[in-house]
């Protein structure tokens, strides 16, 4: 199964066949159940999903942070080429952080309240390079200046508490880039923002992406921000990725009956609809995944076969694909796309 | 450019729902010993600062803004869980400020309800949720005995819920069930007036759907009237038939919906409108945004938008511009702005 969008060479990040698995009294959990998905270099992939479809689950995999009763239980993650998903604590350690940054959601429970800012980039930048202390405090400044910091040179020493929200994210992006990683995973990194705080935090990932060639995983669920800021996104459901395609085709010609409702219930600024698009019913519970396709509870073109046997991605059936439009590498998880109905 | 848009609904038919100037102050200081000590001042935060605008019944009414705009200020002093410093507010020519006794307050309540973004901290925990919903009817004295159990049901049904829901408690719910039963309980007193405080912000956006949609089902059915509160541009086009943009405790721009999203005039309800990212990916221009809300204890002088504002000149600093045909801009109205 090549999941691999056009054009590229070697992936920096590629995960294949990816099983999550919580242990709990209840009986064990699968919140992510086959993952198979690759990032090329100065790539964006987009995840999108609804709460509890695993998209953070699935990036708290790549850098090693599952923790017990949680587990990878299956699949593999590699790294420009070399597995990391079966290091050693220690190992994995010293990759998080110096060759995969991370960005979460609250900027102020990224950064510890008690230090300066300076001394969390400076202490970042010293674990993971051979610079020294002067070096690094002058290499601190540079990125809060990369950054869009305003006066990067005064407010260094400043704490995480002085800063508005919006420039927090941009002090934990610094820190994301202290080390130079090839591939970032951002976890709703602008959900806790202001419109237009969020529109530049966009544009200042997309830039350092295109400026670095860094390969960034954006997790959120803001179809908007996705759609402005990512190359690819794959679309997950109940753990599993129901469509993965270039962004604009995913958006513009969805294919997964999900992926479609998904589309039409998000209100946009343009749209003249006086109802939303309604998808019956809610996410089943991790304990609940029904068999087959996990959707065809609530789909309402599901077949008897939707209900026994489970869909994995494909490339849609080339009638369809002209059709709806479909570019090359669009591949979607649903048997109605094997053949023209 | 555009055609003047009137600054109210006064002139489209009698208003159900007007507040007048409203303002309201948040005495912010440190403790009195601290001030003392530290010889420092008192912090007043103007968090309203004269905000006007009246909902004609059966029509909803969006306020728009970003955290610190007053929005959510405003629909407090709305439903009267807060009181305004200064100004007024009336439903179908009561004012609320002037029903301070106890029978014409607590007649004019029944008619005002309020759903609150959180459906995980609004609903009591330890009550059923048909107590949940039976409590208005009770505390209005609306229906007694077994018909109060009937209008319960009743009204789950109205909301897409089971009546035997009701035998449960509010953590069993999902977030769309528990927003569900929120509204539920706001229509169990036959309210009129309903105020929404970011209803759908905590939810998925296919939940969002579903509340959305049966929002405005209900509105048709019932005839009710909304003041709809959001950050969200996208859900409030969807349900408003007119908008005020807030910034800074100050309505900015008010106008009709469709016209607002068509034709922005103020400077910052354009900033705002192109920040949007959306789906359509049109490849529109953009004005690249800056800047942040200043801090509200200390605001910019004169027009409080002039330190972010591409077309700010002397007057915008030392003068605050008058709301005047719907939009609060000295650019606007000296035809400054292209």
């Amino acid at each position: 199964m090549n999941l691999q969008g056009p054009g590229m060479a070697e992936p920096v990040i590629s995960v294949r066949d990816l099983v999550v698995e919580f242990v709990t009294r209840r009986g064990v959990l699968r919140a992510i159940d086959g993952v198979s998905f690759e990032i090329a270099k100065g790539e964006v992939l987009g995840v999108v999903g609804e709460s509890g479809a695993g998209k953070s689950v699935t990036g708290a995999a790549i850098i090693g942070l599952i923790e017990p009763p949680g587990r990878i239980a299956g699949g593999e993650i590699r790294l420009e080429g070399a597995r990391i998903d079966n290091l050693p604590a220690e190992a994995m350690r010293r990759i998080r952080g110096r060759r995969i940054g991370m960005i979460f959601q609250d900027p102020l429970t990224s950064l510890n309240p008690l230090y300066r800012v300076g001394d969390q980039l400076v202490e970042t930048i010293l674990t993971h390079t051979g610079l020294s202390p002067r070096a690094a405090r002058a290499r601190a400044i540079d990125l809060l200046a990369e950054v869009g910091i305003p006066a990067p040179e005064r407010r260094i020493d400043g704490y995480p508490h002085e800063f508005s929200g919006g420039m927090r994210q941009r002090v934990v992006i610094a820190l994301a880039l202290c080390a130079e990683p090839d591939f970032i995973i951002a976890d709703e990194p602008t959900t806790a923002l202001d419109v237009s705080v969020q529109a530049q935090i966009i544009a200042l990932i997309r830039r350092l992406c295109r400026e670095r060639g860094t390969a960034v995983m954006l997790v959120t669920h803001d179809m908007g921000v996705i759609a402005e800021t990512a190359d690819r996104v794959a679309v997950m459901y109940a753990g599993r990725i129901a469509e993965i395609g270039p962004v604009r085709d995913v958006v513009k010609h969805p294919l997964h009956p999900y992926a479609k409702g998904l589309m039409g219930a998000i209100p946009t600024l343009a749209s003249e609809a006086e109802e939303l698009v309604q998808i019956p019913g809610a996410m089943p519970r991790l304990d609940r995944i029904p068999p087959g396709c996990a959707f065809n509870p609530r789909c309402a073109l599901a077949i008897a076969r939707c209900r026994t046997e489970r869909p994995e991605p494909i490339a849609p059936h080339p009638a369809i694909a002209r059709r709806e439009h479909v570019e090359p590498g669009h591949r979607v998880a649903c048997h109605l796309a094997e053949a023209p109905q | 450019m555009s055609p003047p848009v009137p600054d109210a609904a006064a002139d489209q038919g009698p208003a159900f729902v007007e507040v007048k100037a409203l303002h309201r102050v948040f005495d912010v200081s440190r403790p009195w010993l601290n001030r003392v000590l530290e010889g420092q001042p008192r912090a007043l935060l103007t968090a309203v600062d004269g905000v006007s605008f009246s909902i004609r019944k059966g029509e909803t009414f969006a306020l728009v803004g970003e955290s610190g705009s007053g929005k959510s200020t405003v629909a407090r002093m709305a439903v009267g869980l807060l009181a305004p410093s200064a100004g007024e507010v009336t439903i179908d020519g009561v004012s609320m400020q002037a029903a301070a006794d106890g029978a014409a307050r607590q007649k004019l309540r029944r008619r005002i309800q309020m759903i609150f973004q959180d459906p995980y901290a609004s609903l009591n925990p330890r009550w059923r949720v048909e107590r949940i919903i039976a409590e208005p009817i009770r505390a209005f004295g609306l229906l007694r005995g077994a018909a109060v159990a009937a209008r319960v049901g009743e009204l789950l049904t109205l909301v897409g819920l089971h009546p035997d829901d009701g035998q449960k408690f509010p953590h069993e719910f999902s977030g769309g069930q528990r927003q569900r039963v929120a509204i539920a309980r706001a229509l169990a007193s036959n309210a009129e007036f309903i105020v929404c405080d970011e209803p759908t912000s905590a939810l998925d956006v296919s939940v969002q759907a579903q509340i959305l949609n049966l929002m405005r089902q209900l509105q048709r059915e019932f005839g009710l009237t909304y003041l709809f509160i959001s950050h969200n541009l996208a859900v409030v086009r969807h349900m408003a038939d007119r908008i005020g943009v807030m910034y800074l405790g100050r309505i900015v721009e008010i106008s009709p919906g469709r016209q607002l999203f068509a034709a922005p005039r103020h400077p910052y309800t354009r900033m705002l409108l192109d920040a949007v990212p959306d789906l359509d990916m049109s490849g529109r221009g953009r004005i690249p945004v800056s800047g942040e809300i200043p801090n509200p204890i200390d605001p910019p002088s004169g027009c409080t938008f002039h330190p972010r504002c591409p077309l700010a000149d002397d007057r915008c600093r030392r003068e605050a511009p008058a709301m005047r045909g719907g939009v609060a801009c000295h650019a606007v109205e000296e035809g400054r702005a292209a």
